[in-house]
C-alpha cells in the first residue's frame, strides 16, 4: 500500500541519517584522543643498529609460486602451499621434505600447521579447508586420510587452527570468516561484515581472549568476538586491499599490509591507526607482515621482490632484504623468534635468522642499484586467482585501486 | 520486498555503529607508551634483535662431517 511504502522510505532515510551522524561521532571521539604520534612517544628510545640478515636455508621443491606457509610449534618444521596444488612439509634445519600431498585444486592459498604438529590444514580454489593428519608410516597415503572441514562459496584465502587441533578459523573470497569443528565439520560461528573478499586473518595471542582480526578487499580491518560472531572494532584507513594482518605480541595492537604499498599499526585500546610504515620509493603492495618476538621489528614482504624491516616504534625502515626473484607472497617469524621464513612466486622459501654480529656485512646496496622490477612492469595478473582471468592484470601499488576488483563482480569484467 | 531488506541492512549498520560508538577508548599517548614499554621490556629476549651466537644458532651453515 502506498502508505507502507512511504513509511519504509522514512525509516530508511532516518536510519541513513543516524548512521551518518554516528560515523561522524566516531571520528570525533577517535580524533579527541589522538594527542600524540607513536614515533613521538618513541623519540628517546635508542635507535636500532645495522642489521645483517643472511639467508641460511633455501627450500626448493615447489614447482610453482609459493602462496602460503606456516611454522610448526616445534620451531623447525614448515608447511607451505603453492599454485600448482602441492602442499609440502619441510624440516627447515635439514631442508628435507618430510611430507608432500597434491591437492585436487590449484592455487592453494592457505595452509596452517596444527598446534600439536600432527596435522596440517589447507585450501584454496576448491572453496574448502581440508585437514590432513601427518603420518610417518611410509605405507600410508596421506591423501587418503584427508578430512574436508570447511565449505565456503568462494576461494579459501586464509586458515588457522585455534588453540587446539579441534577448531579451525577460515577466511574466504565469499566475504565471510567462519569457525569450524574439525571432527564433525560443523560450522560453529560465522562472521559477516566485510563488503568484499576477506584475504587474511590472525588470532589474538591466547592471553588476550577470544578475538581475531581479518582484512579484506573492502580496505577494512575488522576485529571479531569469536563467541558471539560480532564485529567489535573496524578500521578503514588503507587505500586498497589489505593482504595481511598480524597481532602485535602483546595483543593490544595489530599490523596490516596492503596493496596501497603501506603497512599500518592499529592500537585496539586507542581504537585507531597509530603508525604508518611507508616510503615514497616503495610503490608495490605489501603482501605479508609479521612481528619479531618483542614487537620492535615488523617484517613485510612486498610485490617488488623485497622484504622491508621496519622499526615499529620509530616508524623508520631499518633494513631492506633482497634474495627473492619474484614477489614475496608469505612471511612468518618462527615461534621462538630466532628466524623468519619468506615464500615467493620464485618457487622458493628462504629462512633467515639474525646473522652473527661478527659476520661480514652484505654490501650496502641502494634500492635503485638492485635488480628488480623497474616501471613499467608486466606483473601479469594480480595475486587473486579469480583476478587472473578477469582484470587487465597490471597492479602497481596505489594506482591499482582504480582497477576493477574481481571479487563479487567478476561477471561484469569479461 | 527490496525496500524492507535494505531497511534491515541499514538497521544492522546502525546497530554496529552504535556498538562501536559506545567503546571505551584510551588516549594514544597512553596506548603508545604501553606499546613502547612492551618492546623495551622484551627486547633482550628477541633473538632477531640481539642476534644468536653461532654455537646456538640452529640455522648455522651446515658443516660436512668427514670420517678419518
Amino acid at each position: 500500500m502506498a502508505t507502507d511504502g512511504l513509511h519504509e522510505n522514512e525509516t530508511l532515510a532516518s536510519l541513513k541519517s543516524e548512521a551518518e551522524s554516528l560515523k561522524g561521532k566516531l571520528e570525533e571521539e577517535r580524533a579527541k584522543l589522538h594527542d600524540v604520534e607513536l614515533h613521538q612517544v618513541a623519540e628517546r628510545v635508542e635507535a636500532l643498529g645495522q642489521f645483517v640478515m643472511k639467508t641460511r636455508r633455501t627450500l626448493k621443491g615447489h614447482g610453482n609460486k609459493v602462496l602460503c606457509m606456516d611454522w610448526c610449534k616445534d620451531k623447525r618444521r614448515i608447511v607451505s602451499s603453492s599454485q600448482d596444488g602441492k602442499v609440502i612439509v619441510w624440516d627447515s634445519f635439514t631442508t628435507n621434505k618430510e611430507h608432500a600431498v597434491t591437492m585436487p585444486c590449484t592455487w592453494v592459498m592457505a595452509c596452517a600447521y596444527a598446534p600439536s604438529g600432527c596435522a596440517i590444514a589447507c585450501g584454496g580454489l576448491d572453496n574448502k579447508c581440508s585437514v590432513y593428519p601427518l603420518t610417518f608410516d611410509k605405507n600410508e597415503n596421506m591423501a587418503a586420510k584427508k578430512k574436508s572441514v570447511a565449505m565456503h562459496t568462494n576461494y579459501l584465502s586464509a586458515c588457522s587452527f585455534t588453540n587446539s587441533d579441534m577448531q579451525i578459523l577460515t577466511a574466504s573470497g565469499d566475504g565471510t570468516c567462519a569457525l569450524w569443528d574439525v571432527e564433525s565439520g560443523q560450522l560453529l560461528q560465522s562472521f559477516h561484515g566485510h563488503g568484499a573478499d576477506v584475504l587474511c586473518l590472525d588470532l589474538a595471542p591466547s592471553e588476550t581472549g577470544n578475538t581475531f582480526v581479518s582484512g579484506g578487499c573492502d580496505k577494512k580491518a575488522m576485529v571479531w568476538d569469536m563467541r558471539s560472531g560480532q564485529c567489535v572494532q573496524a578500521f578503514e584507513t588503507h587505500e586498497s586491499d589489505i593482504n595481511s594482518v598480524r597481532y602485535y605480541p602483546s595483543g593490544d595492537a595489530f599490523a596490516s599490509g596492503s596493496d596501497d604499498a603501506t603497512c599500518r599499526l592499529y592500537d585496539l585500546r586507542a581504537d585507531r591507526e597509530v603508525a604508518i610504515y611507508s616510503k615514497e620509493s616503495i610503490i608495490f603492495g605489501a603482501s605479508s607482515v609479521d612481528f619479531s618476538l618483542s614487537g620492535r621489528l615488523l617484517f613485510a614482504g612486498y610485490n617488488d621482490y623485497t622484504i622491508n624491516v621496519w622499526d615499529v616504534l620509530k616508524g623508520s625502515r631499518v633494513s631492506i632484504l633482497f634474495g627473492h626473484e619474484n614477489r614475496v607472497s608469505t612471511l612468518r617469524v618462527s615461534p621462538d623468534g630466532t628466524a623468519f621464513c619468506s615464500g615467493s612466486w620464485d618457487h622458493t622459501l628462504r629462512a633467515q635468522p639474525q646473522a652473527l654480529l661478527l659476520e661480514v656485512a652484505l654490501p650496502g646496496l641502494e634500492p635503485s642499484d638492485r635488480p628488480g622490477p623497474s616501471a613499467p612492469v608486466n606483473l601479469r595478473g594480480c595475486a587473486r586467482p579469480t583476478c587472473k582471468t578477469t582484470c587487465s592484470g597490471i597492479k602497481m601499488g596505489p594506482v591499482s585501486q582504480k582497477l576493477p576488483k574481481p571479487a563479487f563482480q567478476s561477471t561484469l569484467f569479461k | 520486498m527490496s525496500g524492507s531488506s535494505s531497511v534491515a541492512a541499514m538497521k544492522k549498520v546502525v546497530q554496529q555503529l552504535r556498538l562501536e560508538a559506545g567503546l571505551n577508548r584510551m588516549k594514544v599517548s597512553q596506548a603508545a607508551a604501553e606499546l613502547k614499554q612492551f618492546c623495551l621490556q622484551n627486547a633482550q629476549h628477541d633473538p632477531l634483535l640481539t642476534g644468536v651466537s653461532s654455537s646456538t644458532n640452529p640455522f648455522r651453515p651446515q658443516k660436512v662431517c668427514s670420517f678419518l
